[in-house]
């Protein structure tokens, strides 16, 4: 049986390409929301990453204060921290909206760091634990490398919501009012549908995924103030690779930079944490809108 | 605001026009467009805005629609005075629009492009009616909405309007770049959608096309209406509007 190659333990390398696929899947969600958010809002919402990091830290906070079990937090968290979402755009970000989009980027990236802040202050920037849920505690043997359960779900689930949510923007009613609100939201609002509606479910939905990614991502990393900022920088390099243009495209590009981060942990550790860095300089010296970018 | 005309309406609430626009002005920022636009639309007729390049046809439709916020006077739709209303109001009043660019969304396809309006009014058009009245867009649903030709994406364009159930029609110059077939296709079908009662402001430069359909032609000149013409006494009256379109 073939059990390396090029003298790397087959082990090694699918452990590293499963760890590979599970950090691009919160690249994925992650450049998705970020997509979504400013197709129509045209804001770089940087406070994608705290609202991740809100998502991982109220699972904490649902199951130490109120028993709320993991199952449960993946269905209340989003819905909780997407109706933060939702109060911040109707708040702060509705009077925005017509100016200036540096004003955009100012406030979500000082409301990144007040939420970070908070969170330091009162639980500390040590790090907690959030225990893998019995169900998937264990892990199988595959022959060439120990599946851990929890592993395989985060990748299924997080597949599924990636689809789904493309599923929806390209299939469905809602998501046709919802591209043609990119497009011309002047004009949809000339059909009588009520935009400014539209966009709050839209930055709701948006903060909503990245929660759910925090609350996924809750069991595996160290549930810590940091974390969503340290995500998304790599996710911005991301969507800089990939390109705003498309979800289908953001869905893509993260699991793929998510693998070749993988690989090069494997062949070249050296240069791990800085790949993505190096494939985005690259692509923007050669198509400088992104991978599935469109020109403007 | 002063109603200068509101001797007109004094009688029974349903001899009120369907649309009455009193002292319309309108601004794009500083630049100040329309200058106090009068003119009333009754039911079931089709009326004209004409006027050269720049005299603020398109600038109209879009203060009625409520596209452009920044508008003062008055405009009372069935009644109801829409000045200070956003546009998805304004639409849910039973007013349908098709923008001078038709406004046709590339990121769906016809299908989609077709059922994105939702519905405006009580009389909304079935799918089978539609294709009845335009046939080409029955072979082209799955098609990217910009991949129609010029005069498949007006009929689109005017098409989801019906189907969302307006019975008043705002379409900005739908004839604009189109080949003769093409016009005598929209004529047809404005004709059509006249005798079955539906209520329509027609921008138009092309001025055969407007003088076969329109009961009465409005001429516009810099932001105000100037002169009023009926269909009735075109012939008597063709030198003077010919004078005013520079044509
Ligand atoms: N977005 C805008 N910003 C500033 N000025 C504008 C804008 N749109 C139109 N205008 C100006 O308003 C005036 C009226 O324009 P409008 O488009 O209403 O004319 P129109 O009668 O529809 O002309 P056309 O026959 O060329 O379509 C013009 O002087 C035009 O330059
Ligand atoms: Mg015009």
């Amino acid at each position: 049986m073939l059990t390396d190659l090029i003298g790397i333990p087959i082990q090694a390398l699918a452990g590293q390409l499963l760890l590979g696929l599970i950090n691009g899947s919160f690249y994925a969600m992650l450049s998705l929301g970020l997509a979504i958010i400013f197709g129509l809002l045209h804001i770089i919402n940087f406070t994608h990453g705290a609202q991740y990091t809100m998502g991982a830290f109220a699972a904490w906070i649902g199951m130490t204060y109120f028993g709320v079990n993991y199952w449960w937090a993946l269905i209340l968290v989003p819905l909780v921290v997407g109706l933060i979402g939702v109060a911040i755009e109707r708040l702060m970000l509705v009077r925005i909206r017509d100016i200036a989009p540096l004003y955009g980027l100012l406030l979500t990236f000082g409301l990144a760091l007040v939420i970070q802040g908070l969170f330091r202050h009162y639980f500390g920037a040590s790090g907690l634990r959030y225990p893998i849920p019995p169900l998937l505690s264990s892990g199988s043997n595959l022959g060439f490398m120990f599946l851990p359960h929890y592993r395989a779900w985060v990748l299924v689930a997080s597949i599924v919501v990636c689809l789904a949510t493309w599923l929806v923007i390209e299939r469905t009613r809602i998501g046709a009012t919802l591209r043609a609100a990119q497009e011309n939201p002047g004009l949809v609002e000339a059909f009588g549908i009520h935009v400014p509606r539209l966009i709050t479910i839209t930055y709701g939905t948006g903060v909503a995924l990245a929660a759910f990614a925090g609350v996924l991502a809750a069991p595996i990393y160290s549930v810590q103030p940091q974390m969503g900022a340290d995500l998304l920088i790599v996710v911005f390099a991301v969507v800089v690779i990939g390109g705003m243009g498309s979800i289908l495209g953001s869905i893509l590009t993260g699991l793929g930079l998510g693998l070749i981060e993988g690989l090069t942990k494997v062949f070249y550790p050296e240069a791990s944490s800085v790949i993505i860095f190096v494939i985005m300089i690259l692509v923007l010296m050669v198509k400088p809108e992104g991978l599935f970018g469109r020109a403007h | 605001m002063a109603e200068p005309a509101a001797s007109a309406m004094r009688s029974a609430p349903d001899a009120e026009p369907m649309l009455a626009v009193r002292g319309l002005n309108a601004f794009y920022g500083e630049s100040h467009v329309l200058h106090g636009m009068e003119f009333d639309v009754s039911r079931g007729e089709v009326i004209t805005l004409l006027g050269r390049n720049g005299a603020g046809k398109t600038t109209t439709l879009r203060a009625i629609i409520g596209q452009l916020r920044n508008r003062r006077g008055s405009i009372r739709f069935g009644g109801v005075e829409t000045i200070g209303l956003p546009a998805r109001r304004i639409a849910r009043l039973g007013i349908g629009y098709v923008p001078e660019e038709r406004g046709i969304f590339a990121s769906l396809s016809v299908l989609e492009n077709l059922h994105l309006p939702p519905a405006v009014g009580p009389s909304a058009m079935s799918d089978d009616e539609i294709f009845e009245l335009f046939p080409n867009l029955r072979e082209r649903l799955d098609s990217q909405g910009t991949k129609l030709s010029g005069g498949e994406q007006q009929m689109l364009a005017i098409a989801r309007i019906l189907r969302a159930g307006s019975r008043f029609l705002l379409l900005d110059e739908p004839t604009e770049g189109l080949a003769p077939v093409i016009i005598e296709q929209i004529s047809r079908t404005i004709r059509i959608l006249k005798e079955r009662g539906y209520t329509i402001v027609l921008v138009e430069q092309n001025f055969r096309f407007a003088s076969s359909v329109a009961d009465r032609h409005y001429v516009v000149e810099q932001g105000r209406v100037v002169d009023m013409v009926d269909a009735g006494v075109l012939e008597q009256n063709l030198g003077k509007l010919q004078k005013y379109l520079g044509i």
